[in-house]
């Protein structure tokens, strides 16, 4: 029979992951709220769909922005032809203009410099196919993004050499860990071409403070290695300390800035998954030229160009929108470890991001990663849950788990929650909580609990005692 | 063609264009040689012989360098003062003179090593000097209008069907409301913004496997399980290249071709093209002996053959493949055991009285042939709509169909854009209006445009289908070779100020022949074209 290429028919896709286990098991199953009670939780994804019905409303305000309506169909023509891959100059610059905004407007970025991808995705494979030839490496702290796997090293060859992050000093990025995993690569005679962060960090929604940014630059600068800064969860820090981003610390030190290119996207801010939006900027011309032209393999659809320059151009809507997001993102956060301290439960202390970083490292019969598996078994198919298991982000200690929280509505949430405590309960592995022990019965209303929390006064950095109700989302 | 490492006499966004390949020719030969120097040609070999050639290098490339620093148009933030990045190929910055961070330079910019980039930033540099690029800039510098800019570079380099646009327009005008909201009232918000399936979703497929059997006259009937979306058929080619065939493989590819197969079939994936060539004698039709031939010759030079990639109608020619042809290709692809691509792109782009006949047709559900065979779709040339970035794979092979599915994700079509185009691929009536105004108004355009060609000398193929004229300009060439013909391309360009596609982009093995696109213009525009041309082919003609 005629045959395929390696490529085709290997493993490089990735989907034998754990991480993609889970979704193999939602998606048989999915929960529903009254079609399927009984199904699995999607706690795997990180989707942001707190701001849903704030965007819609803008869309309805706006129709001259889709196209598609009476407004806004004059412009059709010219966005319908316009094939450059240059991408729609107010396009640009609504999304130049979006990213300083993001960073408190204490950087300037440059449209120009501006190229687009196929989503966050496309912007990692192509900002790979850029820097490296195949069979060179770039470093990526643990954990990390399991997706990386692929997007880095399927079509382009390029190895990933891991830079090992512990649990005792909260996962930082040391300049040990960079040396050591430098040393490790040279070793096994992999040429590294860069260093790939992500900040804030996806899994563990944490952000880099600036002695470590420093500490990164004058590493990649000495070795004369590039920097990939993924900050497409910029605008998820829902809480101090202050997000600093690259483009800032280069303001402030010496670097090459050649070596500096930054991959963001519209699908975690924003919660615009669906529209495919992911931005390369780089600080470096000839990686700049090469990338656009490459950008011919996952164009922007004019149309979408079109609507998020509209609506990146609205000031008004866009200070609104970042400051509601954080404040949502900051309520359900809260809310949510708050939950899960109540049955023993930890997890990172985090201030950004669509999820957290869960501990269940006392849950774990043993310590070790097939421990880790057996208790990730349990999650999916008794509690239910999606979760992605650490050892997918490549953690180097069993008993991590991500969970992302941003991608339902309150009642889910409290569907979810449900399950823990009587998971937790059952299994007798926490100490008893306070508050359930006074009660006869384990069934607690949502709104009693949802009572609880908010008379804790928890309130936001961002705006005085939460008044307005939580946000219904999609399921 | 001459490469310049710089360029003075360039515009500042030629500059940019080029910006990290200007340094591309130096670093082919830098690159290798630093790899020497790092030991691994042991001391004599590795160090000192490397060292010296770079010494003296630098010695001549220093006295040669023109100054072309406070030339550099500053790309860099507002906030960042410092010239271009040192990458340029800034060939004084060899390894041996890295300077150190702690001197505190005012500039640190260019005075730092130089930065190690992918070979593909370094091959860049030929495309961005190719003709075909460098006329679709100037045309866009400078674009013609009738009223404002009268002398401005007509542009007949770019396949846009600009023919039908407003049928387009007008459908979204009356069904605009329709398009994005389903329901009534409600906004479908809640479908276009989350994530969605990365080959597209289902409802976009039916809509598009609809337009496609309707756009090739109900012959066949697609089905929508078999279809992958992609963010254009630029991504579509590309995708079935790394599916289909390792790096260091090769797709035989019959010549002329569309000058984009360079990127999407070559670029990223190291496939490599194997040029089979067509004849003016044959009307530029496919012959099965020249693929034989160019089979074997793959062999001997040690290329592992894994398909072909034929373009029917043909760009740039415009002919369609007859259904005898393609029957030959399939038992070609048979006897080699080799895939076939089919870009049928411009399928619903008929304009002659010759059938169109898509691989589809022939292959029969039990036939065991259908698992190489790939058809490659879009919309931007039938619907106009080339910045929607609409690009379909279509095959009989499930394991590809698997495998293109998951690469999708690298290309996947906004999905508010796939909202928008159910709706309007749904309207079955909107679409064969739209199919059949197009096909006159082509033929219309085509045949005015060839008419007012041949008053000038110049004789076009024969063709039935595409967006083009081929036409056979040797007799106003002052030498019958590529540079005879790009020397006209230049004159074409910049004193006739019409952007032409020359077949040596298209890698014609034929010298003289051009490729004019007829659907960018109005009707009132081809006495303009035609008087420009003039021009030139008058000179041309004392010139000889």
């Amino acid at each position: 029979m005629v045959a395929m290429s390696k490529i085709a028919t290997g493993n490089g896709h990735g989907e034998n992951s754990p991480y993609f286990d889970g979704w193999k098991a939602y998606e048989t199953n999915p929960f529903h709220p009254t079609d399927r009670p009984d199904g699995v939780i999607q706690m795997g994804l990180a989707e942001n769909q707190l701001c849903f019905n704030f965007i819609k409303k803008w869309v309805v305000k706006h129709p001259e922005a889709s196209l598609c309506s009476a407004q806004g169909v004059n412009k059709f023509k010219e966005t319908a032809l316009f094939q450059d891959y240059h991408g729609m100059p107010e396009f640009r610059q609504s999304v130049a203009k979006f990213m300083g905004k993001v960073r408190g407007d204490r950087v300037k970025f440059d449209p120009d410099r501006i190229v687009m991808s196929g989503g966050a995705t496309g912007a990692h494979e192509m900002v790979a196919f850029c820097l490296a030839d195949p069979g060179e490496a770039f470093l990526v702290p643990t954990p990390y993004y399991p997706g990386f796997d692929r997007d880095l090293r399927w079509r382009t060859g390029v190895e990933l050499v891991p830079v090992v992050c512990e649990s005792s000093n909260d996962f930082k990025i040391t300049t040990n860990a960079l040396e050591t995993a430098y040393e490790k690569a040279k070793e096994a005679n992999l040429r590294v071409k860069g260093l790939l962060i992500t900040n804030p960090s996806n899994p563990l929604g944490t952000i880099l403070d600036r002695e470590t940014l420093k500490g990164i630059i004058e590493f990649i600068n000495e070795k004369n290695i590039h920097l990939i800064g993924d900050e497409i969860y910029a605008a998820t820090v829902f809480m101090e300390p202050e997000f600093v981003s690259i483009s800032e610390i280069l303001e402030e030190v010496e670097c090459n800035r050649d070596l500096i290119h930054i991959v963001y996207s519209l699908s975690k801010d924003m919660g615009f998954p669906g529209f495919r939006v992911g931005i390369v900027y780089s600080y470096n011309d000839a990686v700049v030229s090469c990338a656009r032209k490459m950008s011919s393999f996952g164009l922007v659809s004019t149309q979408t160009q079109h609507l998020i320059a509209s609506m990146l151009s609205d000031d008004d809507f866009v200070d609104n929108f970042i400051m509601e997001s954080k404040e949502r993102l900051f309520r359900r956060h809260k809310y949510f470890t708050w939950s899960l301290s109540q049955v023993g439960i930890g997890s990172l202390k985090s201030n950004a991001g669509l999820f957290i970083w869960m501990d269940l490292r006392k849950l774990l019969k043993e310590k070790t990663f097939e421990a880790e598996m057996d208790l990730w078994q349990v999650i999916i198919n008794e509690v239910k849950l999606n979760v992605s298991p650490g050892s997918s982000f490549h953690c180097n200690e069993p008993g991590w788990f991500r969970v992302c929280f941003a991608n339902m509505d309150d009642q889910t949430m409290e569907v979810a929650l449900l399950r823990i405590r009587t998971f937790m309960l059952e299994h007798n592995k926490a100490m008893v909580p306070r508050k359930l022990c006074s009660r006869s019965s384990l069934k607690l209303s949502f709104s009693r609990r949802q009572d609880d929390f908010m008379s804790q006064s928890i309130m936001s950095p961002h705006s005085p005692l939460p008044q307005s109700p939580l946000v219904q989302a999609r399921t | 063609m001459t490469q310049t490492l710089y360029s003075r006499t360039r515009s500042p966004e030629i500059e940019k264009e080029i910006a990290g390949g200007g340094g591309g020719a130096a670093m082919r030969v830098i690159v290798p040689l630093q790899g020497v120097v790092q030991g691994r040609g042991g001391l004599v070999l590795g160090s000192i012989i490397p060292c010296a050639l770079f010494y003296f290098l630098q010695f001549y490339l220093k006295r040669n360098r023109k100054d072309t620093d406070d030339q550099n148009n500053s790309n860099s933030s507002g906030q960042n003062p410092n010239p271009r990045s040192s990458s340029y190929g800034k060939l004084s910055e060899l390894p041996g003179l890295t300077r150190s961070l702690s001197r505190g330079l005012p500039s640190p910019r260019s005075l730092r090593g130089p930065v190690f980039v992918s070979g593909r930033v370094r091959g860049i540099v030929k495309d961005s000097d190719s003709p075909y690029y460098v006329g679709l800039r100037r045309a866009k510098e400078d674009p013609y209008d009738e009223l404002s800019n009268p002398n401005g570079v007509i542009q007949l380099g770019l396949a846009e069907n600009k023919l039908s646009l407003d049928l387009v327009k007008h459908w979204l005008a009356d069904n605009a409301e329709q398009a994005i909201l389903r329901n009534g009232k409600e906004l479908s918000i809640s479908q276009i913004v989350p994530y969605q399936p990365f080959d597209g979703s289902m409802e976009f497929k039916v809509a598009v496997a609809g337009f496609m059997s309707q756009v090739m006259e109900k012959a066949v009937s697609f089905n929508p399980s078999q279809v992958v979306l992609t963010a254009g058929a630029t991504p579509a080619i590309e995708i079935l290249s790394f599916c289909l065939a390792d790096a260091g493989n090769a797709f035989l590819v019959p010549t002329p071709y569309y000058p984009g197969f360079d990127r999407d079939i070559k670029w990223r994936t190291g496939v490599e093209i194997i040029h089979v060539p067509c004849r003016s004698t044959d009307n530029f039709n496919l012959s099965i002996a020249a693929l034989d031939q160019a089979f074997d010759q793959a062999k001997k030079r040690g290329l592992k053959v894994r398909g072909i990639v034929i373009s029917n109608p043909s760009n740039p020619v415009g002919n369609l493949i007859s259904r005898g042809t393609l029957y030959s290709l399939l038992d070609f692809a048979r006897e080699k055991n080799i895939h076939i691509i089919s870009n049928e792109l411009l399928a619903g782009s008929t304009h002659g009285n010759e059938e169109f006949v898509s691989m589809a047709e022939l292959l029969d559900p039990d036939d065991s042939d259908r698992k190489r065979v790939h058809i490659v779709y879009g919309l931007s040339k039938d619907l106009s709509l080339p910045g929607f970035w609409v690009g379909v794979i279509y095959s009989y092979n499930e394991e590809v169909l698997a495998a293109a599915k998951r690469l999708a994700r690298f290309s996947s079509i906004s999905a508010p854009t796939q909202c928008l185009l159910v709706s309007m691929l749904s309207d079955a009536k909107f679409v064969q209006t739209l199919i059949t105004i197009n096909r006159e108004r082509l033929q219309s355009m085509y045949a005015q445009f060839v008419a007012g060609l041949k008053k000038l000398g110049v004789e076009c193929i024969k063709s039935s289908g595409g967006f083009y004229c081929w036409a056979d300009m040797s007799g106003l060439i002052r030498s019958y070779n590529k540079k005879g013909e790009l020397e006209l391309w230049d004159k074409l360009l910049n004193i006739a100020k019409v952007n032409v596609t020359p077949g040596s982009s298209c890698h014609c093995i034929e010298p003289g022949w051009f490729r004019f696109c007829v659907t960018t213009l109005t009707e009132k525009d081809i006495p303009v074209v035609m008087d420009r041309i003039q021009k030139v082919s008058e000179t041309s003609k004392l010139n000889r």
